[in-house]
């Protein structure tokens, strides 16, 4: 190591100029990282919904209205759809299917109705959200027509009665007898105020 | 080495190795301070009154465990004590911990005069204290600190919030950034300050598991922030994101978090890897055996932690298809840890080994982060998490890794760095009693809580069944041990930066590395002009 030369000096000044653009340069390159994570940590939200919706993942029915167009019904197979319904904490509604279960064959047509009563003094907006059991038959389960597509406003002691017209695809696995639809009614006043 | 300086002209005043008289003196230079071993030893005494800070909530939590029932404290404040032991232990304990050593030791290990970014590095340990003031300030408030589970579990952060998700979320923001800024210093420093000759396959293991290990932090602390914001504006500002009633999926907040957090456990042991594999090849007397596949294992490993997430939410109802996925790429993680343990294995195996107390904790480490990596293989079996899920078994797992694994080695690296540090040889009868009391008192508080775990005792709740009451109160008394035994090394560490027999330079006869070729205690500036590496 023989430092202290003039020229030395310079060669070592250059060197550390040089070292500062390639710590500018790294830095840099490691922001963009950080931020580009940043954004995939919010992509992350959409990508779920399109992986869910393409799997069927996690039981998530797709929330867009199917268009009915199966030209075949399969009579050989039977399928049970089973109807649940419960409130979220601080919803006073009744709210219950008008029938338990149904029996269908894939590709037929049906509409069930649920009734739902407004029991509290306050006027509520609320929103029903779907999921389906067993998770894998959540594609093959479609929804022609829900109250689950809109919100559904009450006034206090109003009550109503709410059509789902769905039918199941004629390709649901063979294992798959019956599906539990089950939904989730929610207070969803304030943000609709808002 | 020539005390010649060259003027570098950077933003810190440069003055000779040997005469620091322009250093600032009382608060002000810790607070100005942009040198690396300042900044290291700051972060050191942090993580270590974090650690006591945490250790205390980790007793309460104890205490009340003792018996079963209600004695000394309601389960709402019970829930504050998981919830904030989890995070101080994680946010404020281990990882600053390693960022401490990082601090320390990398310049001095690569050869450079100090961190690429002195003066980011002086930020980034100073917005430390306020995340954690933010954080330990709720519980003063009236809606009390987070209790949420240090997850934070969207709708349990978000609807069912006692109110301390702000101070939460803000909290976890800085402490985020703090962590961003600290690894790209890391990075930037070892891809551009190393001294002429070193080649990344020249590098100490030490700082290459840093490298690693500061590529994850930049990868996954932004996820974090997000998956935070995220919490924020659904509880505060209306948004959806974990909501069902709007849309939105709670489903999703395990996905995501969870993302950030398994790389966030490798990130916990990769540093601890580094450490072991200085110290055992040291007191081994032999070159670690197999050090590029030691390289490899780490990066495959981290690369791994990736794809691995959804264990951690094989109840949650996922297909059999991802439970496969995800129980498989679990599994394979236990080749490269295997790999890694098995070289470590092999460089003590014929070595002239000596037992001072860095060894003992690295061997300790080796073997007790083994158990853990066992009870992860269990964990990570589909069928059989089913009835581990959210069990002490769980517990026992993670404090295993985290505890015996990276508490201990950084104790083995406190250890063999503290001559180094102080200029003085730390009193050994202390540092066994500190080590023996250490391991007999983990051992006594974790390895019950296996037991319990299998016999059903679930995570997160301050009263349990009767059946399982003898083994809560070994855990107890064992954790209360424990506890007390940290404070050997407390008193250990204020008696060796008084003074103590002199060190010299290379106090350990099997050490490598450029940290050795420096005085003991490493002046205030090392590597002004680089080393040379053959």
């Amino acid at each position: 190591m023989n430092n202290g030369e003039p020229q030395d000096k310079v060669s070592k000044q250059a060197q550390v100029n040089a070292k500062d653009v390639s710590v500018k340069k790294t830095v840099k390159k490691l922001m963009l990282i950080v931020f580009g994570m940043f954004g995939f940590g919010f992509a992350m939200v959409p990508l779920y919904d399109v992986f869910c919706d393409i799997t069927g993942l996690n039981g998530k029915p797709s929330n867009v209205a199917a268009t009915y167009n199966a030209a075949t019904i399969d009579t050989e197979r039977t399928i049970t759809v089973q109807f649940l319904t419960r409130t979220a904490k601080g919803i006073p509604w009744k709210f219950e299917p008008m029938m338990n279960e149904i029996k269908v064959h894939p590709g037929e047509r049906k509409t069930v109705k649920f009734y739902a009563k407004n029991e509290s003094v306050n006027d509520i907006v609320g929103q029903a959200v779907p999921s389906v059991s067993p998770g894998r038959a959540a594609v093959y389960f479609q929804k022609i027509e829900c109250f689950c597509f809109n919100s559904q406003p009450l006034k206090s002691t109003e009550d109503v009665e709410m059509g789902l017209q769905f039918y199941v695809d004629l390709d649901l696995p063979d294992d798959v007898s019956t599906i539990t639809l089950s939904y989730t009614l929610y207070d969803i006043t304030s943000s609709v105020d808002s | 080495m020539t005390t010649d300086v060259i003027n570098d002209q950077s933003e810190h005043d440069s003055h000779d190795g040997e005469h620091h008289d322009h250093k600032m003196t009382g608060l002000k230079r810790w607070l100005y301070t942009t040198n690396h071993k300042d900044i290291g030893s700051m972060y050191l005494w942090f993580s270590f009154i974090m650690f006591l800070t945490g250790g205390v909530m980790a007793l309460v939590i104890r205490a009340e465990l003792f018996q079963p029932g209600l004695q000394i404290i309601e389960p709402d404040f019970f829930n504050q004590m998981t919830t904030v032991h989890g995070l101080i232990m994680v946010f404020g304990a281990i990882m600053p911990a390693f960022t401490g050593l990082a601090n320390w030791m990398l310049p001095m290990m690569v050869g450079a005069p100090d961190m690429a970014l002195p003066r980011l590095n002086n930020w980034s340990f100073w917005i430390l204290p306020f995340a954690f003031a933010i954080l330990l300030s709720s519980f003063f408030m009236e809606s009390g600190a987070p209790n949420f589970g240090w997850t934070f579990y969207a709708p349990l952060s978000t609807t069912y919030s006692n109110g301390s998700t702000a101070f939460f979320v803000f909290a976890v923001h800085i402490m985020g950034i703090s962590s961003i800024m600290g690894a790209i210093n890391i990075v930037v420093t070892i891809m551009n300050m190393r001294a002429p000759g070193m080649t990344y396959m020249k590098m100490p293991l030490f700082v290459w598991t840093f490298f690693i290990t500061a590529y994850l932090l930049i990868a996954v602390m932004p996820v974090l922030a997000g998956t935070v914001t995220m919490v924020l504006t659904d509880t505060y500002f209306g948004t959806s994101f974990f909501d069902a009633a709007g849309g939105g999926d709670p489903v999703m907040f395990q996905h995501i978090f969870w993302f950030f957090g398994h790389p966030e456990v490798y990130i916990m042991i990769l540093p601890a890897f580094g450490i072991v594999s200085t110290t055992i090849p040291a007191f081994s007397r032999k070159k670690l055996f197999g050090y590029s596949s030691m390289v490899y294992a780490t990066a495959s490993i981290a690369f791994l932690s990736f794809i691995v997430w959804a264990h951690h939410m094989f109840t949650t109802g996922m297909p059999l298809f991802g439970e496969l996925f995800f129980m498989y790429c679990t599994m394979l993680i236990a080749v490269p840890t295997g790999v890694k343990v098995f070289n470590w294995a092999a460089t003590m195996w014929r070595g002239s080994i000596s037992f001072e107390t860095p060894m003992l904790f690295s061997i300790a480490f080796v073997i007790l982060f083994t158990i853990g990596g066992f009870s992860g293989l269990m964990l990570a079996m589909t069928p059989v998490d089913f009835q581990y899920h959210d069990t002490y078994f769980v517990v026992a797992h993670f404090h295993y890794v985290l505890v015996t694994g990276a508490l201990f080695s950084i104790f083995a690296g406190a250890y063999y760095w503290l001559p180094k540090w102080t200029g003085y040889m730390y009193n050994d009868t202390l540092s066994k009693w500190h080590f023996w009391c250490s391991l007999i008192s983990v051992n006594l508080l974790f390895f019950p809580m296996h037991f319990l775990g299998l016999a059903g005792m679930p995570r997160r709740i301050p009263d349990y069944a009767l059946q399982f009451a003898d083994f809560n109160k070994w855990v107890s008394i064992g954790g209360f041990a424990f506890g007390l035994s940290q404070l050997i090394f407390l008193v250990l560490v204020i008696k060796c930066v008084k003074g103590g027999e002199k060190a010299p330079a290379k106090p350990w006869d099997g050490a490598e590395g450029l940290e050795w070729t420096v005085p003991s205690p490493a002046p205030y500036h090392t590597f002004e002009t680089p080393p040379k590496i053959d």
